[in-house]
């Protein structure tokens, strides 16, 4: 029938423009990755699984994913505990709301690039704020290499956890009235209704948050690009640093291609987990 | 003149209709009927064109029409919930299907004027929908139908939504609407009391199926099996005997004493129903209930008897068909 | 009343990073390594800004990659979500996994293909050449909140415009698009916010500094002098303005929008 004839054409320029740019850039990548591909050197030859095989015995690959999985979890963590408070904040009725609410959209507007710059400026050793409140002289938060990986968490942080605080507000308000009332008439103090009602009833809103989150930290970028390269000593080199550097400064496209796959192969894991973990919260 | 020939639309396992086998007469008035479930949704959607039989054949005017499109086939459709465009005002509504249609601009001006008077609501033409009370809305859904002059009309529970006297004012304008338009008006409802009020002919469907058609009083005095006997009639028929005797209500007399020559059962008194003009009793005979007409003055628990003419009674196999057509 | 000061807490937390970034770019020059209130405001960071780094033309650019992957994203986006919502296609859900695998591709592992790609098509280092690899984010986004709010929309008004005489096509547009125009206009403002804060693709498909975005222009500010703080901070405020302004203007639509799906899952 018509309908479907036009369900089909309706829905086919779409999946064009993303086989284009999304599908077909994966699968060469994949490809690409069984290749060495250098570009200075024009070398491009198959070489099977040499790349994958490397890439296990790469240490500066697994520094990468460690310093990525810490700073997912840190960073996810913080978003969700600060998101829930804001977001517990942003349920009263009261007048403040409104201010309260444009405040916490303000990180969210500001391009990621001008929020590293901000807590660059923040952070800079000779005149950033930061610095002078913190006591002791020659303070160089990003030039410190256990320091500066939590300082870009910092900046993730306050980037994200506004859309995290949305989205747990979404959730919470989605809680029917009738829930508390009972609450309050058994008697349960704020704290355990707390606990025992308004935290298993969000937790799918939750996992939701979490997985959403998580995904983006695995693939952070423009943050620790602008704030410390990947420096001092590669201690805030992530996943998508590794890759961009060794694709776009030492031109090995073909190594790059597996580090990038690798990225997307994690990715994948934690949208499985998430999944799952959504599938038990919502039982 | 609608033919459907073994037609069947199933969805796995709820709903559908299956070797449905129908033809339906230019400018009649039938109503299809049958308990939730039952597929005259589905079957109106089938004729209707916006949804495509897995198996059989739909005819229109000798036409095979089932592949057509809705608007090829001629057919208005008005809807249970109105589906009323609610970014349009009452006259863009209205006159919807005809600027679809292309029709100049003047002509949909006049031909929507003129349906919302035939309606009664030409003063709400500038009003949106939500501004609008159920009865209005439903006059819009009606008005939008016919002004495009349809040869069928389609009705899906349009009056449900409706309080009872507002729907029975309906179904006069509607009838009356009928005989004027002279077009052929199929009418889908759950209300065996609306079928039976409306239509010349009924369908009555049961799981995808057709299970009698006929003139409301033939369904009603000569039910095909238990199930449409038991779908019609107010209260519902009593069914005694395993359900192999069935005997309406309105010819069951519930009182003392008891005359030769009829039926009669003896119970004590669980039910007194006044309804002004009759009053309903219901007995229990220890085996089974048995409701008839009765004295409102009889008190719960008295012993007394329900009598009738066993001539009114229709017998049933233990299959629910008819054992004595 | 802890509770004031916990929101206090939180709004300072939330606004005051980017206030004191507004801040030093307003310092005069000779104040900006100092930490108190400054005597005057200075303009002097934005003048330089505007008159000797690319960055008015940086915004235009911005500006028009935003707008173009905004159309199309909303233009394809509709057409698909609509498809989704009323027609179901053959494969549905798996179009919709699709469309949300996609969306988790980390950018850096398409960039080597695409860089090829937009190579061979000529679009290397050209605004114009941004929106097709936009489309890996803006198009999923757009699909995901159009087939909701398609989806919203009663069956039964699709079902009473094809008996009107709707092909699929215009009851598309006479009666679904007007109805869901709310949620089009959430859509387009989620869209066009991401492309204009979009960095590595702008990173690495622009070269030349007359043909960069604003966020690669911020990020190259730096590494030309020796972080020119004022600059900086005035070049970051001009590109961050827009934004900020559309989403104070638009808050309760942003919100509704980034919250849709979040709790259904």
């Amino acid at each position: 029938m018509t309908e479907r004839r036009a369900a089909i054409s309706f829905v086919s320029p779409a999946l064009l423009a993303l086989g284009l740019v999304a599908a077909y850039p994966i699968l060469a990548a994949i490809w690409l990755s069984l290749h060495r591909d250098i570009l200075v050197f024009r070398d491009h030859r198959f070489i099977g699984g040499a790349n994958w095989s490397f890439l296990l015995r790469d240490a500066r690959f697994w520094a990468a994913l460690g310093h990525t999985t810490y700073f997912v979890l840190v960073a996810v963590a913080f978003e969700l505990v600060l998101g829930l408070i804001f977001a517990l904040l942003l349920e009263t009725k009261g007048r403040g709301r409104g201010v309260l609410r444009a405040a916490v959209l303000v990180p969210w507007a500001v391009p990621t690039v001008v929020s590293a710059k901000l807590w660059a400026w923040l952070y800079d050793p000779d005149h950033g704020l930061i610095t002078h409140l913190l006591p002791g002289h020659d303070v160089n938060l990003l030039g410190t290499p256990l320091i500066a990986l939590h300082a870009a968490i910092v900046v993730d942080v306050w980037k994200t956890t506004p859309f995290v605080a949305l989205i747990l507000l979404a959730g919470l308000q989605s809680i029917p009235d009738d829930v508390y009332r009972a609450a309050r008439i058994d008697g349960a103090p704020p704290w355990t209704t707390f606990r025992r009602i308004t935290l298993p009833l969000l937790l799918p809103t939750i996992a939701v948050a979490a997985t959403f989150r998580a995904l983006d930290a695995v693939r952070v970028f423009d943050a620790i690009f602008v704030l410390t390269d990947g420096g001092p000593a590669n201690t805030t080199e992530t996943l998508s640093i590794y890759a961009y550097k060794t694709m776009l400064r030492l031109g090995d496209f073909g190594y790059g291609a597996t580090l990038s796959v690798a990225t997307f192969m994690v990715a994948l894991a934690i949208a499985g987990v998430g999944i799952a973990a959504q599938r038990r919260a919502a039982r | 003149m609608i033919e459907l020939q073994r037609l069947t639309r199933a969805f796995g396992g709820r709903g559908g209709v299956r070797d449905i086998d129908l033809g339906i007469e230019d400018g009649e008035l039938i109503a299809i009927v049958g308990p939730s479930g039952c597929g005259k949704s589905t079957l109106l959607s089938l004729i209707a064109g916006l949804d495509a039989p897995d198996s059989g054949v739909i005819r229109i005017d000798g036409r095979d029409a089932t592949a057509l499109e809705p608007k090829e086939r001629g057919v208005a459709l008005v809807f249970q919930s109105y589906a009323l465009y609610p970014h349009l005002d009452v006259s863009r509504n209205i006159g919807f299907p005809l600027e679809i249609a292309r029709v100049p601009k003047a002509e949909i001006a006049e031909r929507v004027r003129q349906t919302a008077e035939r309606l009664a609501i030409g003063h709400l033409l500038d009003r949106r929908p939500k501004q609008l009370s159920g009865g209005e809305r439903q006059r819009v859904a009606l008005a939008r139908a016919i002004v495009r002059r349809p040869r069928i009309c389609l009705f899906d529970e349009p009056l449900s939504n409706l309080d009872p006297a507002l729907r029975a004012q309906m179904r006069v304008e509607i009838r009356a609407l009928h005989r004027e338009l002279g077009a052929t008006f199929v009418w889908v409802t759950h209300d065996q009391a609306e079928a039976m009020t409306l239509a010349e002919r009924v369908v009555v469907l049961r799981e995808g199926r057709v299970r009698q058609l006929g003139p409301p009083r033939e369904i009603y005095a000569h039910p095909v099996d238990t199930f449409v006997a038991s779908f019609f009639g107010a209260p519902t028929i009593n069914l005694l005997e395993d359900q192999t005797i069935g005997v309406r209500p309105e010819n069951v007399t519930v009182g003392s004493g008891g005359l030769d020559r009829v039926e009669a059962h003896e119970g004590r008194v669980v039910l007194v129903e006044p309804l002004g003009a009759e009053t309903w009793i219901t007995i229990d005979t220890g085996k089974e209930r048995i409701t008839g007409r009765g004295d409102p003055d009889l008190a719960i628990g008295e012993r007394v008897f329900a009598r009738w003419d066993p001539a009114t009674s229709l017998r049933f196999r233990s299959d629910g068909t008819r054992s004595d057509l | 009343m802890s509770r004031r000061l916990f929101a206090a807490l939180a709004a300072f937390f939330c606004a005051a990073p980017f206030l004191w970034l507004v801040l030093t770019a307003l310092r005069p020059e000779a104040e900006l390594t100092r930490l108190g209130p400054p005597s005057h405001l200075s303009s002097t960071a934005f003048v330089r800004v505007i008159r000797e780094q690319p960055l008015p033309r940086a915004m235009l650019n911005g500006f028009l990659v935003s707008a173009c992957t905004t159309v199309l994203a909303i233009a394809l986006g509709s057409l698909a979500a609509f498809s989704l919502a009323r027609l179901r296609p053959p494969g549905r859900s798996v179009i919709l996994a699709g469309a949300l695998a996609v969306s988790m591709f980390p950018p850096i592992a398409t960039v080597g293909p695409l860089y090829e790609l937009l190579s061979r098509l000529g679009l290397l280092d050209h605004w114009a050449g941004l929106v097709l690899p936009y489309t890996t984010f803006a198009l999923p986004l757009a699909i995901f909140l159009l087939t909701r709010a398609f989806e919203d929309i009663p069956e039964e008004l699709f079902r009473a415009a094809r008996v009107d005489g709707c092909s699929p096509l215009s009851a598309l547009v006479r009666v679904h698009l007007p109805l869901a125009a709310p949620s089009i206009a959430t859509a387009a403002l989620l869209v066009f916010i991401a492309a204009w804060n979009e960095l590595l693709y702008a990173l690495t498909f622009l070269s030349t500094p007359e043909r960069r975005t604003a966020p690669v222009a911020i990020a190259m500010l730096s590494s030309e002098h020796a972080e020119p703080w004022g600059e900086i901070a005035a070049a970051s405020t001009l590109a961050t303005l827009p934004l900020v302004v559309l989403a104070l203007i638009f808050q309760r639509r942003i919100v509704s929008g980034l919250t849709a799906g979040a709790v259904k899952g």
